[in-house]
């Protein structure tokens, strides 16, 4: 989130978009309920009508996978009716700047496309700029080649009709839809954007996202008070988790993983700092240096030293360009090539797409160790449906761990929030913390290297083990402050004086040199000088009034509540809003929340830009970082209900990786597969239902799997409420029950009738017995072009009475 | 009180508590006693701050481990919380399931012997040397020091980790770090899915 829960209370209007808030994060729609009775209008859009839509002032369906469409039009609304927020797209935004003359897009593609590669050569997605390398730019925004102008013309061809004709919207709603936030793009409104897995599930996710971005920038929603684009995350320290760099392509804290091109500490730093020739940027990324190097420090201690590098040869360096994501890693696996697995508290033989894959890839492995709460599907595959123990011949570790309530720790909301919580008991019989079970391994196998010798032992010798308490047991403390990262030598930094052995209170002290160590930057400051714990916090002062609460938990980065908040105030540091000011520049200093950047506003003498992550200190409506291009374009997902993309020659992201193995049949607009199909989530279940089918309150509730149908679809089938019936992809299929309900409706897409069901992804063979299996079962091994996040949202399927 | 117990004790009000005496089912009416008690022993029981476990909303709870037993007998919602002011959703507000009250928790290390039909109970001791002794044979033999194109990188790419983002911040650095030393290179958990 861009900014935190509390805060949607001071939207004026809220969309909510790929996201069911009142169901799935029920307690942030308190807010979201605070903020109507304020006078707010709630806008909900999705396939289907959900307890959110009900409480909206409005609700437009969509047909599954068409986002960008319904996102396309509401930009070409905002400019066709002049609504942006002109100070702030000039002042703030990538706009004014005029792109290379070579630059273009036609018939689907932009410029630079490889076939052969499936990707692009981003040469010409680069500004023009002039003899000293300053980006040229049009503040009238008149310029042809500005990005104003390309953004325009992009989305020309994005009219209601052909946007109602792609995702079954009727014109009239999108109209009142666009009508409505758009209002926000005044001073005095903010308008906020919730979103959750209806956004991410897609080959197009990210540019879900960078849609709303520009809608939300051409208002000039980001930075201020009730407004942003947030990310409603799914999993509880699923935030932190991310930060903490569970996944291959970077290291804690945002740094790039090292590539394989990377070979020396040097090369990886200058790969990771970006440069900029903008003399008003902050180009906060120029410091990442110091916290790789603090990084390094913090892993191999004082095994790390200027002379090697601080241990940089240690680090695995992944191939450049080659993904070694989920969806790769189980095609690898299912291909033989992976023999050891570790799986902790996840439930992958539910979770990741085409299940049948998955479950067919672990019996491939030598051994697997999984640890969790409760037996699931995963950790029992090898009795599973279909599988014959006999055999299998996966050795199968299933360890006990602690629960939640029996540990002590952090976690990390939406919000950025660190919040600490403490052990209520002791864990039962032999369950203990996974960080106790990691770091046992590790000295294990450390012990073995130290005895035995073994391949470049090295970083399993030096990397950091410490995190176990002196009794025995994991000191969740302990770690937290090798994150929040040290001294490590008396140094004086701007007149003030640090000891050796103090807790550094802000990454802006971090250092290149190997006097500082921090296992992850942005942490940093989450312990004072002293040691003092401020993510154990509970103070509720609020000084601006708006909910901050700026002495409970610790926020990363700094504290910071609202991200990019100086962009809420004008360029002379007065806010938009006086009425919401979540900062203002006064007497010569900042005031209200912790600024995103210290330096004045961009008007006052050493004024700079606000976006202080951005090389060019301004966001990016255009913006060639992502793979598959600098504007996001509708394309259908893989597999569509429609022959022939409406928007273009070009009917899937040409930009996706595409997976060849025997169980990766694909049916696109195939007489077998007639319906669409989303998958989704329920108030009483959490993800695959690892956890809560084993709880008999919640299982009361929400018993077993099922399929949602509209009306008309059920009488086209002959099926009723709660017939048994068969749910079939070109992957797999299911038995069910059928739940026929008024929520579902039929779509008008290009002048055609199209169904679209539903199912939950809560459930699994294991428990309880006979209640269903997974709906991953039918999903396709296909993902994101730049994230590889699995396209979940958006398949066909056939429905039959069994 | 289970739900199950607690519908059966409203009926068995319904129709009359006479008919206890009568060789009617005594257990809805004992576990009601039990309610009663948990009230008298919340009053004196321990209370500790935590997170709920389920969506990133962060919600505040309050747990009451009983002073005797040291076990958890009660899990609300926190009324201090800026976020959730005391409220928790069906999952939230059931996570005392989540706790040893729950006969399903596992309670011991399991282990699967290849093409066996069933899990044995082992000790911890076991079970890390036989992992580390795996992991360390599958290491020495796969380890890439040099790619096709004559780079140095340094990783295995036949060993893969998983999980979590339901884990504490701590851990999952924890995890983070020890992956690394190994030279993984397949790392991801539910962030990208």
């Amino acid at each position: 989130m861009t900014n935190h829960w509390i805060d949607i209370q001071h939207s004026d209007c809220i969309l909510i978009q790929g996201s069911n808030a009142a169901e799935n994060h029920p307690i942030s729609f308190k807010w979201v309920m605070r903020a109507k009775e304020r006078g707010a209008k709630l806008i909900h859009v999705d396939p289907r009508f959900t307890r959110t839509s009900s409480k909206a002032d409005f609700y437009a369906p969509l047909r599954s996978g068409t986002d960008i469409a319904f996102l396309g039009g509401m930009i070409k609304y905002i400019i066709d009716n002049n609504r942006i927020f002109h100070d702030y797209v000039v002042n703030y935004t990538n706009a004014p700047f005029l792109v290379d003359g070579k630059f273009g897009f036609k018939d689907g593609l932009f410029t630079g496309y490889d076939a052969d590669k499936r990707g692009y050569d981003k040469a010409t997605w680069t500004y023009q700029k002039d003899a000293n390398g300053i980006i040229l730019r049009d503040e009238t925004l008149k310029n042809p080649r500005c990005v104003y102008q390309l953004l325009k013309a992009h989305y020309a061809r994005y009219d209601l009709k052909k946007v109602s004709s792609i995702t079954g919207t009727p014109e009239k709603d999108l109209k009142t839809v666009y009508e409505m936030f758009s209002s926000t793009g005044t001073k005095d409104r903010a308008g906020t954007v919730m979103y959750a897995l209806g956004q991410t599930h897609h080959t197009v996710g990210v540019q879900n996202i960078r849609a709303l971005a520009i809608v939300q920038l051409l208002l000039g929603n980001i930075g201020v008070c009730g407004g942003g684009v947030n990310a409603l995350r799914g999993e509880p320290n699923v935030q932190g988790s991310t930060d903490h760099a569970l996944l291959y392509h970077y290291l804690p804290g945002y740094l790039s993983a090292p590539r394989a091109s990377q070979q020396t500490l040097e090369s990886y730093i200058k790969k990771i700092t970006p440069s900029t020739t903008e003399a008003k940027s902050v180009n906060w990324q120029s410091n990442y240096g110091k916290y790789a190097v603090s990084l390094l420090k913090s892993w191999y201690g004082d095994a790390a030293t200027k002379d090697n590098e601080f241990g940089y040869a240690w680090v695995p360096k992944a191939d450049d360009g080659k993904d070694y994501s989920v969806m790769t890693l189980f095609d690898v696996m299912y291909a033989g090539k992976i023999k050891g697995m570790t799986v902790f508290g996840q439930n992958p033989a539910c979770s990741i797409p085409n299940s049948n894959k998955v479950r067919a890839a672990f019996a491939k492995l030598d051994w697997m160790v999984h640890l969790n709460i409760f037996d699931n599907e995963t950790a029992s595959f090898w009795k599973g449906p279909g599988m014959d123990p006999a055999k299998v011949k996966t050795e199968v570790f299933l360890l006990p761990a602690s629960a939640s309530v029996e540990k002590a720790g952090s976690q990390t909301n939406s919000g950025r929030w660190i919040q600490w919580r403490y052990a209520a008991t002791k864990a039962p019989g032999d369950c203990i913390y996974a960080g106790e079970a990691i770091i046992r391994i590790q000295n294990k196998l450390k012990e073995l290297y130290q005895k035995e010798g073994g391949t470049f032992p090295d970083p399993i010798l030096n990397m950091t083990s410490d995190g176990l308490a002196e009794k025995g047991g994991y000191d969740a403390e302990k770690v937290a402050k090798l994150i929040n990262g040290y001294f490590l030598a008396d140094v004086e930094i701007g007149g003030k004086q640090y000891k050796k052995g103090d807790c550094v209170p802000s990454f802006a002290l971090l250092q290149a040199d190997g006097t500082t160590s921090s296992g992850n930057w942005i942490c940093a400051g989450s312990f004072a000088q002293d040691g003092k714990n401020l993510m154990q916090r509970r103070g509720k002062a609020d000084p601006t009034g708006l909910g901050l609460y700026p002495e409970w938990s610790f926020a990363w980065p700094v504290n910071r509540r609202v991200l990019y908040n100086r962009a809420s105030c004008d360029p002379s540091g007065k806010p938009y809003n006086p009425k919401r000011a979540v900062l203002e520049w006064k007497d010569g200093k900042w005031v209200g929340d912790v600024p995103d950047g210290a330096p004045p506003p961009l008007a006052a003498e050493g004024g700079k830009l606000p976006f202080i992550m951005k090389p060019d200190g301004v966001s990016s409506l255009f913006g060639p970082g992502l793979g598959d291009g600098p504007f996001p374009e509708h394309y259908e997902p893989l597999e569509s209900p429609l022959a022939k993309n409406l928007m273009s020659p070009q009917q899937n992201n040409p930009a996706i990786l595409l997976y060849k193995s025997d169980k990766d049949m694909v049916a696109s607009a195939d007489a077998r597969f007639p319906i669409v199909m989303t998958t989704y989530s329920s108030t009483e279940h959490w993800c695959t239902g690892a956890f809560t089918r084993w709880q008999s309150w919640l299982t009361e509730a929400m018993p077993q799997a099922y399929v949602e149908m509209s009306q008309e679809l059920a009488k086209e089938k002959g099926i009723k409420n709660g017939d048994k019936v068969r749910v079939e992809s070109a992957r797999g299929k299911l038995e069910c029950v059928a739940m026929v309900t008024p929520r579902f409706r039929p779509f008008l897409v290009n002048g055609k009738t199209l169904h679209q069901v539903g199912m939950p992804y809560n459930y699994g063979w294991r428990f309880p017995a006979d209640n269903g299996d997974s709906a991953n079962l039918l999903t396709p091994t296909v993902g994101d072009a730049n994230a590889m996040t699995p396209e979940y949202k958006a398949f066909m399927v056939n429905v039959v009475k069994v | 009180m289970r739900r199950r117990q607690f519908l059966k004790m409203s009926c068995v009000l319904g129709a009359g508590v006479a008919l206890c005496g009568l060789g009617v089912d005594l257990v809805p009416i004992e576990a009601w006693a039990d309610e009663i008690k948990k009230i008298d022993r919340l009053k004196s029981a321990k209370q500790t701050t935590s997170v709920c476990c389920y969506c990133s909303v962060g919600c505040g709870l309050i747990c009451a481990t009983d002073e005797k037993t040291g076990k958890i007998i009660n899990i609300e919602g926190d009324p201090e919380h800026p976020v959730s002011e005391g409220s928790l959703c069906a999952k939230g507000a059931g996570m005392f399931q989540t706790t040893e009250a729950n006969e399903h928790r596992l309670t011991k290390v399991l282990y699967r012997a290849p093409n066996s039909d069933k899990w044995e109970e082992k000790s911890w001791d076991w079970a890390i040397d036989r992992i580390a002794r795996l992991m360390k044979e599958e290491r020495d033999k796969s380890f890439i020091t040099k790619n096709a194109a004559g780079q140095v990188v340094n990783r295995v790419e036949t060993l893969a980790h998983m999980g979590s983002s339901n884990l504490d911040n701590e851990e999952c650095w924890s995890i983070t770090a020890w992956a690394r030393s190994l030279g993984l290179v397949y790392i991801d958990h539910q962030a990208r899915v």
